[in-house]
């Protein structure tokens, strides 16, 4: 089926078999290996992106479903030569080990720091309040990322310095 | 052969002139990871589209392959072969070693009708696209001749022998020891199935190039997993390149290969076109390795004052009918606490079970879950603060073998974290401390981890840029190696850390033992260091042997290496402007290293402690880690930055061991229940709360010439009984199941009638 996906800004055409998921199309066809494949099942969060600037699990979204949609991978969020401050934040504190969820763990951070922005409740939140942004908030909704590394400490400290120098 | 006293001698890494020897320096290959673009092993982009294959697994444990229908499969769009064991091309028997000094032997993959385990592959399709792989895999349809599984590890306990070759080790009289002492305390704990759970699914990707096989995979030793499969593929060792570059956790499950490699490598060569092979994360659990189960009886008796007289730890744990690895939970235990006398041993138990094997901190990890929860309770029976009831036990030298400590700071482990944490305020009757609903309480345990180096090789070259390349046939499987190779370089050759390049995960290069048993660091860094005096002594004799160097006819033992300059006293140049001139193609040198012929004159152990503070929900049974603190002394360390990582990474790993972690085999099909990462619960962001790692300023010249050891292990051992302990601790319940979950731990609350 003929898909129209705007992957980083850039349209991209592509025959896509039916069965092939977001993740797959990504990764197989544009060669954007950045978004990781841990579980096929929407379990682990390695190969979150962001559609239409809201976090998904790509692995459990077919690709043919995203026509016209605006999809931003971990390629598209900052470069070697010039890293976003959610990458720079990651770096500079050590929130990862391995390296194989941290593209799912930055883009699940750029989605998550909007939804707290829009005052998003999650369980951490008090009812009626506006959510803060706590430690304790930040891990509650990370929880979908996961790192059996387990940099989840380092992970914190990042979220917190990238949120800081993008104030 | 070397002498550890020989490592005494100043080095340029235990001089650290330029400091970068401990800084916390980011990662080497960090802007590679947080950007997306360092491939792994599926990602590598091959010379022309690849094929993709798809593993079957068997759905019974034990028996025959009566038929196989690949028919349907065939037809399938897309496909390009369907391989059971009747159409496999053919491959060595298992194990075979062509050549004598193959690191392991031929693992053929479908490689007969016999099923020995739940999930053994046992069919193969490859296809154009993944998904006509996929959907072809569902139409093979294989009939079984299925026998009862033997899988029921708790029932074959008194079933259970010696491991090959070993023996209970005794000394003293521990009966008499025991039975003469004051104080007796004579408990079992269970540890279950534990997987890897690695991030990054086993995978592989091979192409050929004439007779060449080009392997990308993902393993943690280089070595082996190229000879291994040269001898599955029956070709010369040098007609295999295997690489590993990135590597998404390995934590032993990727200590060797799997099919994937084997499968890839045969369907390449058959359809002349590279063919990527990966496993499902459901295919994980029973295709690959996990921790097995096991059972320990601890036996402490002590006098009244709390020194142990007798003390025992027997394990029984399980392997798979062909194997005979063993989790030598009991291990550890022989060089911690002083006693006089002293018994360790383990039985084994082969079962219809997937491959046992080493998962983090073997022995340690599942050992330490049952010695350091009876050293709490001994400590309540006694009325002694747990922290002193193990000062008091502290020994001289190794208990069991009586040789000196190369290092042991244990009791400043123990009193400094004590400390830090605030730990006197622990109150030592359980359950008396309530924050809101909340039970709180406090644990603590030791921690221990043996030291080990093994021999390796690295070259060092530098270029014309004066821009020093380290090459070595190693791995970094999130341990930090590309980091540290590139510190010891840069301090070594007085570069800066922008100028040396780092190139590993290649059977091409210098070899070297790769990840494990956190002797990495100290065995691939060791051989870099000499790889590095090596290139520093070719230079200064490039120099002084230069007449166009103002280093002329100088004695090159004087030349001094910082900030990129090579300089006797006022007289220098730069490394870069002395290559170009004198050596325009550049210069490259091996080094390498083992151990000393007199290590083993003392025991090498890196040592920590642990202490916890958990919330215990009395009425859901809820367990909340609330904080975690570890100090750890582990020699030299490199980089604090990865190095605390490591630490703090395995003391989470004590968490998921202490309550969320296990998994449980159906035994009437062989099977792990837990197939995927919704059921096998590792621990979450949630999970966690406030968590620190601190590293004791140590350095252990008997170690090696760095004076470091290995910290990737340490971090985990001991980590889960200090949950336990402080479990007990909030609510007064004392479980020795693991993992501590909720069902268990509300039976508890209830037969205390809270």
């Amino acid at each position: 089926m003929r898909t129209t996906i705007t992957v980083n800004g850039e349209a991209r055409s592509l025959d896509l078999d039916p069965r092939t998921t977001l993740l797959d199309a990504l990764r197989e066809h544009l060669k954007l290996t950045g978004s990781k494949k841990g579980c096929d099942h929407g379990q682990c969060g390695a190969c979150t992106v962001l559609v239409n600037g809201v976090r998904i699990n790509s692995c459990l979204s077919l690709a043919v479903a995203h026509d016209g949609d605006e999809v931003v991978s971990i390629e598209g969020v900052g470069t070697v030569e010039k890293l976003h401050p959610v990458q720079q934040a990651f770096l500079t504190e050590d929130a990862f080990q391995c390296g194989y969820c941290t593209p799912g763990q930055i883009c699940s951070t750029l989605g998550m720091l909007q939804e707290l922005e829009a005052g998003w409740p999650s369980q951490e939140t008090a009812p009626d309040a506006k959510p803060a942004f706590t430690d304790a908030e930040i891990r509650e909704r990370m929880s979908g990322n996961i790192c059996r590394c387990s940099a989840y400490p380092q992970i914190v400290a990042a979220i917190r310095r990238a949120a800081e120098a993008m104030a | 052969m070397s002498s550890v006293h020989d490592w005494a001698a100043p080095n340029p890494v235990t001089t650290n002139r330029s400091g970068l020897i401990g800084k916390g320096v980011d990662r080497y290959e960090g802007p590679l990871k947080v950007t997306g673009t360092a491939p792994y092993a599926y990602e590598v982009q091959p010379p022309s589209p690849p094929a993709y294959g798809v593993m079957v697994g068997a759905t019974i444990a034990t028996g025959r392959i009566t038929g196989a229908d690949t028919a349907e499969a065939e037809a399938a769009p897309g496909v390009l072969a369907v391989w059971t064991h009747r159409n496999v091309p053919a491959q060595p028997p298992r194990g075979t070693r062509v050549h004598p000094r193959s690191t392991a032997g031929s693992r053929p993959a479908l490689e007969s009708d016999r099923v020995y385990h739940w999930g053994q592959p046992v069919a193969f399709v490859i296809a154009d696209t993944l998904e006509n792989a996929v959907a072809a895999s569902h139409l093979v349809r294989l009939t079984y001749d299925a026998d009862a599984p033997d899988a029921d590890f708790r029932a074959r306990l008194a079933d259970a022998g010696q491991p090959p070759g070993e023996q209970d080790v005794e000394i003293g009289d521990f009966d008499a020891g025991f039975a003469a002492s004051a104080v007796r305390l004579d408990e079992t704990w269970a540890t279950p199935i534990q997987n890897h759970c690695q991030m990054e699914p086993c995978a592989s990707l091979v192409w050929w190039e004439g007779d060449k096989c080009i392997a990308h995979t993902s393993v943690q030793m280089v070595k082996p997993a190229q000879h291994g499969l040269a001898e599955t593929l029956g070709i010369p060792r040098d007609d295999v390149r295997l690489m590993t570059r990135y590597i998404g956790g390995g934590f032993g499950g990727k200590g060797q290969t799997y099919d994937d490699l084997t499968l890839a490598a045969l369907a390449a060569r058959a359809l002349e076109r590279p063919v990527k092979v990966a496993f499902t994360r459901q295919q994980m659990m029973h295709g690959t390795i996990h921790r097995p189960a096991t059972v320990m009886r601890v036996r402490l008796g002590a006098e009244k004052d709390g020194r142990l007289n007798a003390f025992s730890i027997m394990t029984w744990t399980h392997c798979h009918q062909d194997g005979t690895f063993t989790e030598h939970a009991s291990n550890f235990a022989r060089a911690l606490y002083a006693a006089p006398n002293r018994l360790t041993g383990h039985r084994l138990v082969k079962l219809d079970l997937p491959g046992a094997g080493p998962m983090r901190a073997p022995g340690e990890a599942s050992g330490t879950m049952s010695l350091e929860c009876a050293m709490d309770e001994l400590a309540e029976r006694l009325g002694l603060d747990p922290v002193e009831l193990r000062i008091r036990n502290e020994p001289p030298s190794d208990p069991e073998n009586g040789r000196p400590f190369s290092q042991r700071q244990l009791v400043r482990c123990l009193k400094e974290g004590a400390q830090l944490f605030g730990w006197d305020r622990r109150m030592p009757t359980p359950g008396l401390v309530r924050d809101g609903r909340w039970l709180v309480g406090m644990g603590m345990a030791a921690a221990i981890r043996g030291n080990f180096l093994l021999p390796a090789k690295c070259s060092f070259s530098v270029d014309a840029e004066g821009v020093i390349t380290v090459r070595q046939g190693m791995t970094d499987i999130g341990t930090g190696t590309y980091t540290v190779l590139a510190q010891i370089a840069a301090e070594t050759l007085g570069v800066l850390l922008g100028d040396v390049r780092v190139e590993i995960g290649d059977s091409e290069l210098p070899p070297a033992p790769g990840s494990g048993g956190q002797f990495g660091a100290a065995s691939a860094g060791s051989a870099a260091l000499a790889a590095g005096m090596n290139l520093r002594r070719a230079i200064a004799e490039l120099a002084t042997g230069d007449p166009n160097s103002p280093l002329y006819g100088d004695d090159p033992e004087l030349v001094t290496f910082q900030d990129g300059v090579v300089a006797i006293e006022n007289k220098s140049e730069t490394l870069a402007a002395l290559v170009r001139r004198a050596a325009p193609a550049g210069l490259t040198v091996e080094g390498d290293s083992r151990p000393a012929a007199d290590m083993r004159e003392w025991s090498t152990q890196t040592y920590g402690s642990h202490f916890c503070e958990v919330g215990v929900d009395p009425v859901t049974g809820e367990v909340r880690v609330r904080r975690m603190l570890g100090v750890f002394a582990a020699g030299r360390i490199l980089n604090e930055k990865t190095a605390r990582s490591q630490l703090t990474g395995g003391m989470i790993w004590g968490i998921g061991s202490a309550i969320t972690e296990g998994n449980a085999v159906d035994p009437r099909y062989g099977s792990l229940i837990n197939q995927d990462l919704a059921q096998y619960l590792v621990p979450v962001q949630a999970d966690i709360g406030e968590l620190d790692a601190i590293m004791l300023d140590e350095v252990d010249d008997k170690a090696n010439p760095m004076g470091i050891k290995g910290v990737g292990e340490l971090g985990n051992s001991g980590a889960g009984a200090a949950v336990a302990n402080a479990i007990y601790n909030a609510c007064g319940v004392r479980l020795r199941d693991y993992p501590i979950t909720p069902d268990k731990l509300l039976a508890g609350l209830m037969a205390k009638g809270m």
